[in-house]
């Protein structure tokens, strides 16, 4: 198999080798710097350094006793939470009101929604910040939520967009001519059917909101600061392994809301 | 009289209503959509509208149902005004071309879904689900998934489902288009039976004007947003108003006459016409295959209450049951006759000249536009 084809057309392994080399050489750039924070949460010496010389669980343990950064990871949490709930809404929403439409403005909305996604963070971040500053939301669990949802909205209106192009809309006019309201058929017939999208795209605005570090620094300050926000404030005082240790964990996280946003994904289209 | 889950009585009339379309216009931009469309639907009537696409029959199912709204206009379920009546407040069935069942419930809960809908309670649901299926055929599949189903066995979901309330108006936009020729036919059947059983008033979209015939009590041809005629299938076979409505009902071949004094000439030789033409719009003679005749080759006078036309075979199409002979006449048009199969019959040939008869009450003349409000008489 690897040296002689087994059809006169076949393409050996062997004439492949080099495609084979070049996708594990991007994969391990891809994954490589991400797994080096965990042998380094696991050291034993007071600095960040790889590999660390000796081994430990003390970092783990100083994260989990320091009130500071529980209080941040309370904070990141509820601010997850209510992200998720109001871009998973508002996203879906947009992503069906805009699927059902057939004005002509349409394709210019979805630029607009998506436009977060395009624009650099940093740019979001200061103007968000200034238009916070008068309505005194900075340093408030509401301007984070209100901020992250921003960013997670393009990534919902984009999941559900996709799931709602697998979904017949006459069947809602069946509904609706069976008898339910146009709110009811969505509920009762639309949104089950399209219910593996939005749960990955409320996966999404979750891990969007726990992992977002620069609009938190300039509006997360004070008695709300985020787990990411502290971890960049902790790397610039005091470098300090704790910040390997919730890496580790936030890495963990991710891969397990995105492993099950995959794995819905996969049920959507069977 | 009683009208209890899904009557089996046959009685209709307390179970449908009449609808009464006034004036309704709907233009899509520049688009006419419907251009003044009135309509009387009696009650308990089985109407279809027929027309080609972008003709309008769609767009007037669409307002009847509510999800169109017309510009202006008035649409009344009997007595009552539901031009602005959201659809689901107008209690209508209504069945789509590509059956639009929900995947995520099973057949049963299909049926359901409009039961729930209305609050009835649970035994009653299950008790009129399992009727419901009995009366199109499909005892015992209601715990099947959609998915599981063949088309055929769809198409009865999606029927049993648009019914199963009790809906006093049914409408179908070209319900059977999906289905096979053969299923087709057995389901036209099976729609109308499930309508006289039922009685309710049906309103039903299609493009087919042979499905439309077979189906109908009464047909609306519609053509460019506006209503051509509404008559019985034979009347309209019959007794097409408009060329377009003889060329789009069944099988025809129209020649130009010249109208003269209330009467027609065809290549100079006047016709003899089963009433007088008003009017001197352009007009023409319509035939169709199965009405003309083969005259003898020297014929003994031509008989009073026939119209002969003169050709040339140019070629003869065997379908089985027929064969279509096809002559060419004068100034390059082409006609068709169409002659039964019956074995030791001796055809013309190609190139033979013929005479080809019909009768006087099988000559259609019809002005080649829609005559002009007032003009047709």
């Amino acid at each position: 198999m690897l040296r002689r084809p087994a059809t006169s057309t076949q393409i050996t392994h062997l004439q492949r080798l080099w495609l084979y080399i070049l996708c594990g050489i991007v994969l391990l750039y891809l994954i490589v710097p991400t797994l080096l924070v965990i042998p380094m949460s696991f050291s034993g010496s007071r600095f960040l350094s790889f590999p660390p010389e000796t081994w430990s669980l003390r970092w783990y343990k100083a994260y989990f006793s320091s009130a500071e950064w529980r209080a941040a990871t309370w904070v990141s949490l509820q601010a997850a939470v209510c992200t998720t709930i109001v871009a998973t809404i508002t996203g879906t929403l947009a992503a069906y009101g805009l699927h059902c439409s057939r004005l002509r403005i349409t394709k210019l909305l979805s630029v607009l929604l998506v436009l977060p996604m395009i624009i650099p963070v940093i740019l979001i971040a200061v103007g968000v910040f200034m238009l916070f500053a008068p309505m005194q939301l900075n340093s408030s669990l509401t301007g984070i939520v209100l901020s992250h949802s921003v960013l997670a909205i393009p990534l919902v209106l984009i999941t559900v967009t996709a799931g709602l192009r697998n979904f017949d809309l006459n069947q809602e006019q069946v509904a609706r001519s069976l008898g339910a309201s146009r709110p009811k058929a969505f509920l009762t017939v639309t949104l089950p059917q399209i219910k593996n999208s939005v749960l990955s795209a409320a996966l999404l605005s979750f891990v969007v909101s726990l992992d977002e570090v620069v609009v938190a620094l300039l509006i997360a300050g004070g008695d709300v600061a985020t787990i990411p926000r502290r971890m960049f404030l902790a790397l610039r005082d005091e470098i300090d392994p704790t910040i390997a240790s919730i890496s580790t964990i936030l890495i963990l996280l991710s891969i397990l809301l995105l492993g099950l946003s995959q794995f819905l994904d996969r049920k959507r289209s069977k | 009289m009683t009208s209890g889950p899904l009557r089996s009585d046959g009685v209709g009339s307390a179970a449908a209503l009449p609808i009464t379309v006034s004036n309704i216009r709907k233009n899509y931009g520049n688009y006419r959509a419907l251009d003044d469309v009135s309509l009387d639907i009696h009650s308990g009537e089985f109407l279809t509208l027929l027309g080609p696409s972008g003709s309008g029959k769609t767009t007037l199912l669409m307002v009847l149902s509510g999800f169109v709204r017309p510009d202006s206009g008035s649409v009344r379920f009997a007595d009552r005004e539901v031009v602005l009546l959201p659809p689901h407040k107008r209690d209508i069935g209504m069945v789509f071309q590509n059956y639009a069942l929900f995947p995520h419930m099973t057949v049963a809960g299909n049926l359901a879904y409009p039961l729930k809908l209305r609050r009835v309670d649970r035994a009653k649901i299950a008790e009129r689900v399992e009727k419901a299926l009995d009366l199109v055929q499909l005892g015992g599949l209601g715990a099947r998934r959609v998915d599981e189903l063949s088309g055929g066995q769809r198409q009865r979901v999606a029927l049993a489902r648009a019914v199963i309330f009790e809906p006093r108006i049914l409408l179908m936009d070209e319900p059977l288009s999906a289905l096979d020729k053969n299923l087709r036919e057995q389901m036209q059947l099976e729609v109308r039976r499930l309508h006289d059983r039922l009685g309710m008033t049906t309103v039903y979209v299609t493009h087919d004007q042979r499905e439309a015939l077979t189906m109908s009590d009464r047909i609306a041809v519609l053509d460019k947003g506006r209503i051509q005629q509404i008559d019985p299938p034979q009347a309209l076979y019959d007794n097409p108003k408009t060329h377009f409505v003889a060329d789009f009902i069944g099988e025809s071949f129209s020649l130009p006459v010249t109208i003269c004094d209330g009467g027609a000439t065809l290549f100079g030789h006047p016709l003899h016409l089963p009433h007088k033409i008003t009017g001197s719009a352009p007009h023409f003679l319509v035939l169709r295959p199965e009405k003309l005749t083969l005259l003898p080759e020297h014929p003994t006078d031509a008989a009073a209450g026939i119209n002969e036309i003169k050709g040339q075979v140019r070629q003869s199409v065997f379908h089985g049951d027929s064969v279509m002979i096809y002559v060419a006449v004068r100034d390059g048009h082409e006609i068709a006759l169409r002659v039964p199969h019956r074995g030791k019959v001796t055809l013309p040939q190609p190139g033979d000249h013929v005479s080809l008869g019909y009768g006087v009450e099988d000559t259609i003349v019809v002005p080649a536009t829609m005559p002009v409000e007032g003009g047709m008489r």
